[in-house]
């Protein structure tokens, strides 16, 4: 079941248009922030489908935009934020794509600053609800059934153990995991599909654990 | 994932056996999936409440759009209503200028409440709010009206959609009409089949209906189909309510629902490329609004 509380159906509260247009872009914004760790410096949008065709009129962009600020789906400063991204010092582009994916509502959000960069891939499937697909060239591989939380590590021994003990202090059961490395040593993820909503408590406490880079929730 | 319902038939056979109203099985499952405690569910729910009645009452003052396509009618309506010489009736229009009301909001980008979408948020507040001036509810029933809409909503997002991208309109204003007339039915003291029976007659009308808005705004027809929507929804809980039943199951109707949609063309699917954004008109406005050139309609 992709949609699993009744205020993914009666919410959420937000600025209009579009529930899956703007909410939705609204927070596939706002995970590639907290994916990415750091306000960026850039942002290169690539928008798929429906997106491509209607981005302007759902305000789509500003929506993007206004989560790589890292506001809420209900935060008024989505109307004005363009101007709070310059402000902000950060530049985007929006780039409306033909090629065809999978789901009508797909965008591909590349940001980065002098530092690094990062790329991610979100769908919107409807009223605001949303799913990360891939990031950096990984496939995130997810039933959609259940929360899931994505974990950005080192690749070093231990990290799997740790947090899945961090897991288990809370009594959260983990249903499917997949973990996967680019290469030896280096930057490793998991993705954990869980049967219990995991708090930003337990996620803060994920973060503190050691060679872990990025906890987000990817799918609610 | 235990859940309580994953059909209508199993929400409304737990809601009959256990001799419960269908705003308790949601609230029971939702304590159950999300592990929160009752008051803490209802305490959400009241504030997604606050936030429609702040629409509606914005809306009644009156809002305009940057785009200019929509905005004041649900002014001009209540100042119709109170000539009283409506055709159609004070409740029925109340509805419809309260539903028309949000819209107008969404579409200028001010806060509203997701129901079950943005595009469709007018129809669940709308009726609400003109069905409370008869029933007199109690604020937790006004609360429940939510939940019981969000106990139909679930199953048509879960067995179906709710995105227009994926099913058209019938799959937005659609849903959210076919939530609210069950709605309706459970806070005029109906019983849970006849709230199946009403979400079943509302959704039947609503099949079909595509998702085609002009420049790709939730403006036009955006606005209007949750008029219709809140006036189908009320309707046919009406109808439920007088005993008349709908000859196809509410789920096989969902099920429609979800068949059609996946056969619609991507034309008619929330892409501004067909339907009403396609004619002469559409196409005129919508270079007006974003600049570039007029092209040829239809294609």
């Amino acid at each position: 079941m992709k949609f699993k509380s009744v205020f993914d159906i009666i919410g959420p509260v937000m600025i209009g248009p579009s529930s899956s247009h703007t909410a939705g872009a609204a927070r596939i914004g706002r995970v590639a922030r907290d994916l990415f760790g750091r306000q960026p410096e850039w942002a290169k949008i690539h928008l798929y489908g429906s997106f491509a065709e209607t981005y302007k009129g759902h305000s789509t962009d500003v929506a993007i935009v206004g989560g790589l600020l890292d506001y809420d789906t209900d935060d008024e400063r989505i109307k004005t934020s363009f101007d709070e991204a310059a402000e902000a010092g950060m530049e985007f582009e929006f780039i409306p794509e033909t090629g065809h994916t999978d789901h009508p509502n797909t965008a591909r959000v590349v940001v980065g600053d002098s530092h690094s960069e990062m790329s991610m891939v979100g769908i919107s499937i409807g009223g605001g609800k949303i799913e990360i697909t891939e990031l950096n060239g990984f496939p995130l591989r997810l039933s959609g059934n259940h929360p899931a939380i994505l974990v950005v590590h080192d690749d070093r021994s231990g990290c799997i153990a740790n947090v899945s003990n961090c897991l288990y202090k809370y009594d959260i059961n983990i249903g499917h995991m997949e973990v996967s490395r680019r290469q030896k040593g280096e930057m490793a993820l998991m993705v954990i599909e869980v049967d219990q909503t995991v708090e930003r408590s337990i996620m803060d406490e994920l973060r503190q654990l050691p060679n872990i880079t990025q906890v987000t929730r990817i799918a609610d | 994932m235990d859940v309580l319902f994953r059909n209508v038939k199993e929400l409304v056979e737990r809601a009959e056996n256990e001799n419960k109203l269908i705003s308790e099985i949601m609230i029971e499952q939702e304590m159950l999936i999300t592990q929160r405690s009752r008051e803490d569910i209802m305490v959400q729910m009241e504030r997604n409440l606050t936030v429609m009645e702040e629409a509606v009452e914005k809306g009644l003052k009156g809002v305009h759009s940057v785009s200019g396509l929509t905005g004041g009618d649900a002014v001009l309506l209540q100042a119709y209503i109170e000539k009283g010489n409506s055709l159609s009736g004070t409740l029925m229009l109340d509805a419809v200028s309260k539903a028309v009301a949000t819209n107008e909001v969404n579409a200028a980008m001010g806060t509203i409440c997701a129901t079950p979408t943005a595009g469709s948020a007018g129809v669940v507040p709308g009726t609400l709010f003109a069905v409370k001036n008869q029933l007199n509810p109690t604020r937790e029933q006004m609360i429940r009206y939510l939940f019981t809409s969000g106990a139909f909503g679930f199953v048509v997002a879960n067995n179906a959609s709710i995105s227009g991208a994926a099913g058209g309109c019938q799959a937005e204003v659609g849903s959210a009409a076919a939530m609210a007339s069950a709605a309706i039915v459970e806070m005029a003291g109906g019983t849970p089949q006849q709230s199946s029976e009403a979400f079943a007659i509302t959704m039947k009308n609503m099949l079909g209906l595509v998702c085609d808005p002009v420049a790709g705004l939730v403006e036009v027809p955006c606005v209007k189909r949750n008029a219709m929507g809140a006036s189908n929804a009320v309707v046919a809980a009406d109808m439920a309510l007088a005993g008349v039943t709908s000859r196809i199951p509410c789920d096989e109707v969902i099920g429609a629902m979800f068949e059609i949609g996946q056969s619609m063309p991507s034309a008619l699917k929330e892409t501004a490329k067909g339907g009403l954004a396609a004619t002469p008109t559409g196409k005129w406005l919508e270079s007006k609004i974003f600049g570039g050139s007029v092209v040829g309609s239809g294609k």
